[in-house]
């Protein structure tokens, strides 16, 4: 059947069709949905495990009890899981098992734009790179039975232009492979010296024959025309050089980009009389290409920074930009804000009144960066937050204790926050950790996680309580507020800021955009009530603007959340009908 | 040839629908396509982009400036943003309602009420004021239907077929107002 599917999709479906039973993940654009429509088959059991390293260990276990298995993550997910990664390269595999890591070139979503395929190469993983969704479905079949056949993890290279685009794929039944029962083996799985000693040199052989491999597969290929030049050139870079050059270059497509094979781009190189190579970011294929002694251009060519498209591939081959109109007043940028009614905002708000140093982690609530209430000072990785705020303190002592907070997310706090408070509990900082618990994945686009109660499928699972767990590393001071409520979270910041010892805050409430919370109606400002004193611009909330001098709330955007009615002096806010 | 389309508006205001609409309907008429969006921060209220190219055979995911046969804008300011992208010739299709960006609500900067007019001298601008319209028809959330009733007008493709992809993709309850929005969008005129 033909379908129009995004590349995560299509990932998704080629995992039901190999006949993959075991998907561990944590989510991260651009790679959420590959799991999230795997959850989709009964056939396949789903899971959002509580971080990367734990996610590809499930899919390590999985695989040795013989099942077909995959982890999901975005780039910087695999430094989570680089630890697995490394060993499970020496130990294989037994079932299956594929690693679908997705990089965020040009960071529409991202902290960096680390480059995956470094990974493959330092791992000895070899890594496919689909250039389409069509592709992605096929990609991700065929790294189940390499993984089987060569005995290692496989990758599969996504993008997040091949990741968020949708084309055309042929869908196909699911084929179950023979249940391949697990068999004691501990110089293969028991990674002590001894073994690992006897395993390298299976993995420097192992790379050797894929790169035999590679020699003769199919998705490497050779598209000849001209001789004048020929471009190597992979994933969504081969789309942008088929765009602008069509059936006149000879292109070398590389399907397989770890290991790279030897004997055809020597071959392919003696056709042409020129060789470009077009990747985006790293010079991956183009070291590899001039480590064979091949004279070649690339990244003299192509910037390492950001994404390509058909016009920069154009341009660099000389050729000229297209005309375009283009308006002379400046248009005024349109960042991403938190949501009307997002529960950060109250706590936000109370931190940029208190002026307080905020270091801060990666969820919805880094946009409380953006003023207002530019409230954040650090954001570096998940969890950095509370070991970060641990290290500045000591630094700092005195100084810095009563008036410096880190603020980290539900699904952050569990995914590596938590050993970051075992440290401030363990080496005793003065530190105020702000657990920002609105209930839910936000940033990612809502997904569960331990603390919310429910499971990927949307059924109730055990529900860690935060609480307690802070508790259990040794925080004897767990006070929870409402983040609606300002005067209460005023009051509770000031006094375990001056309290002297660690505490942990956790301001409570659901994410707006969830399904269960009731929504009030929309607040009005009473124009003869208000003074035009600005106070509810401080909120930095979409709904409220400044309107021929008087404050104004947009009915269609405010869900009634009442933190602005708390800030003005003047009680000009009110319920819907009563101005 | 491939053709390029662009929505574009603000995170929030449905384009995903209208992509979802636009890739159904020229699956069905039988040709290539790719559509592209980004997912994540940028639904936030953002300035959001969704890329749609059909054709016999389409390569590249995206449109890049100068190349889209159509741009269909959900709010004006964005019009603007994204004008670099039209082909000489296209058109822009914009809604004419006015979302304030947040450097513009905290008075960091100010909303060019002038730009639809500067728009228009340069380019082609087929505006309407889709909100209206929707509301009309009975839900303020049909803007992205109201604005592909008028894309329909800038393909070639039959009213019914339109019709026909409408029913695959929006729910039985609210096939009735979608097909209204769509028919005002279509039949608009100043
Ligand atoms: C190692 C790593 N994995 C995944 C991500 C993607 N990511 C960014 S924030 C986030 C979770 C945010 O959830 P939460 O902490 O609950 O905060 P919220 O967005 O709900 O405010 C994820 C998964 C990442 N940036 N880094």
């Amino acid at each position: 059947m033909k379908e129009l599917l995004i590349g995560n999709a299509a990932v998704a479906r080629g995992l039901y069709e190999a006949g993959c039973s075991i998907v561990s993940s944590y989510p991260g654009t651009p790679s959420t949905e590959i799991t999230e429509f795997a959850a989709k088959y009964d056939d396949i059991y789903c899971e959002w495990a509580p971080n990367e390293k734990v996610a590809m260990e499930v899919a390590f276990g999985a695989s040795v009890r013989g099942k077909r298995t995959c982890c999901c993550m975005k780039h910087v997910g695999l430094n989570v899981a680089a630890d697995p990664l490394f060993t499970l390269s020496y130990t294989g595999v037994n079932g299956g098992l594929v690693i679908c890591v997705a990089d965020d070139p040009g960071m529409h979503s991202s902290q960096n734009e680390q480059d995956s395929r470094h990974y493959a190469q330092a791992s000895k993983v070899p890594m496919l790179e689909p250039s389409d969704s069509k592709e992605a479905l096929e990609f991700t079949k065929l790294a189940f039975e390499l993984s089987e056949e060569f005995d290692t993890p496989v990758f599969i290279r996504m993008c997040t232009r091949v990741a968020h685009s949708q084309s055309i794929v042929e869908t196909s039944e699911r084929v179950l492979p023979e249940d391949k029962p697990y068999e004691k083996n501990p110089q293969k799985f028991i990674m002590v010296p001894a073994n690992a000693k006897l395993r390298h040199p299976v993995v420097e052989q192992r790379t050797l024959d894929l790169t035999a491999y590679a020699e003769t597969a199919e998705i490497n290929r050779e598209e000849y025309a001209d001789s004048e030049f020929g471009i190597i050139t992979s994933g969504t870079c081969y789309q942008y050089v088929k765009e602008v050059f069509g059936e006149s270059v000879s292109v070398l497509k590389l399907g397989m980009v770890n290991p790279m094979p030897v004997e055809r781009i020597r071959n392919f190189a003696d056709k042409v009389k020129k060789v470009y190579i077009v990747e985006e970011l790293d010079g991956i294929i183009e070291t590899h290409v001039k480590n064979l002694g091949i004279e070649c251009t690339g990244k003299e060519m192509f910037t390492n920074i950001g994404e390509l498209s058909q016009l920069s591939v154009a341009t660099a081959f000389g050729m000229d930009m297209p005309e375009f109109a283009s308006v002379d007043t400046n248009v005024p940028g349109r960042p991403p804000v938190m949501c009307a009614g997002c529960p950060h905002r109250g706590m936000y708000y109370t931190l940029a009144k208190n002026k307080i140093t905020v270091l801060g982690d990666i969820g919805c609530y880094t946009l409380g960066a953006m003023p207002p209430p530019n409230a954040l000072d650090t954001t570096l990785c998940m969890g950095a937050s509370v070991s970060g705020l641990h290290g500045y303190n000591k630094a700092g002592g005195k100084d810095t204790e009563g008036k410096t907070v880190c603020v980290i997310g539900d699904s952050t706090f569990m995914h590596s926050g938590i050993t970051g408070l075992v440290n401030i509990s363990y080496n005793a900082s003065n530190s105020t950790v702000i657990i920002l618990d609105n209930s839910i994945t936000g940033m990612t686009g809502h997904q569960q996680n331990p603390t919310t109660g429910y499971n990927i499928k949307g059924d109730p699972a055990a529900k860690i309580d935060l609480e307690t767990l802070c508790k259990a590393v040794g925080i004897n001071r767990v006070r929870v507020v409402d983040p609606y409520d300002l005067a209460q979270c005023d009051a509770v910041l000031k006094e375990e800021l001056s309290a002297q010892e660690p505490s942990v805050i956790i301001s409570r409430r659901p994410c707006v955009l969830l399904k269960s919370v009731k929504l009030k109606p929309a607040l009005t400002v009473c124009k003869e009530d208000c003074k035009s004193c600005k106070m509810c611009m401080k909120l930095g909330c979409p709904a409220i603007s400044m309107h021929e001098g008087k404050a104004d709330i947009d009915a269609t955007l405010c869900v009634g959340c009442g933190v602005c009615t708390q800030l003005c002096k003047f009680d000009a806010i009110k319920d819907g009908g009563e101005c | 040839m491939t053709k390029s389309i662009m929505i574009v508006g603000v995170g929030g205001q449905g384009s995903l629908l209208a992509s979802t609409l636009l890739g159904k309907l020229l699956v069905t008429e039988g040709y290539d396509v790719k559509v592209s969006e980004v997912h994540g921060m940028s639904q936030r209220g953002g300035s959001v982009v969704t890329y749609v190219r059909y054709g016999d055979k389409v390569y590249a995911p995206i449109v890049e400036k100068g190349d889209a046969d159509c741009i269909i804008s959900f709010e004006k300011l964005e019009a603007a943003r994204w004008v670099q992208y039209l082909k000489k010739g296209g058109v822009i299709i914009t809604n004419t309602q006015q979302i304030d960006p947040m450097p513009v609500v905290i008075g960091a900067t100010e909303y060019p009420s002038e730009i639809l007019s500067e728009l228009s001298e340069k380019v082609t601008v087929d505006a309407l004021d889709a909100l209206s319209l929707a509301e009309e028809a009975g839900s303020s959330k049909a803007v992205n239907i109201v604005l592909m009733g008028r894309l329909a007008r800038q393909l070639d493709i039959p009213y019914e077929k339109w019709e026909d992809a409408l029913r695959l993709v929006v729910k039985p309850k609210f096939i009735d107002i979608n097909l209204k929005a769509f028919a005002l969008g279509y039949n608009y005129s100043e």
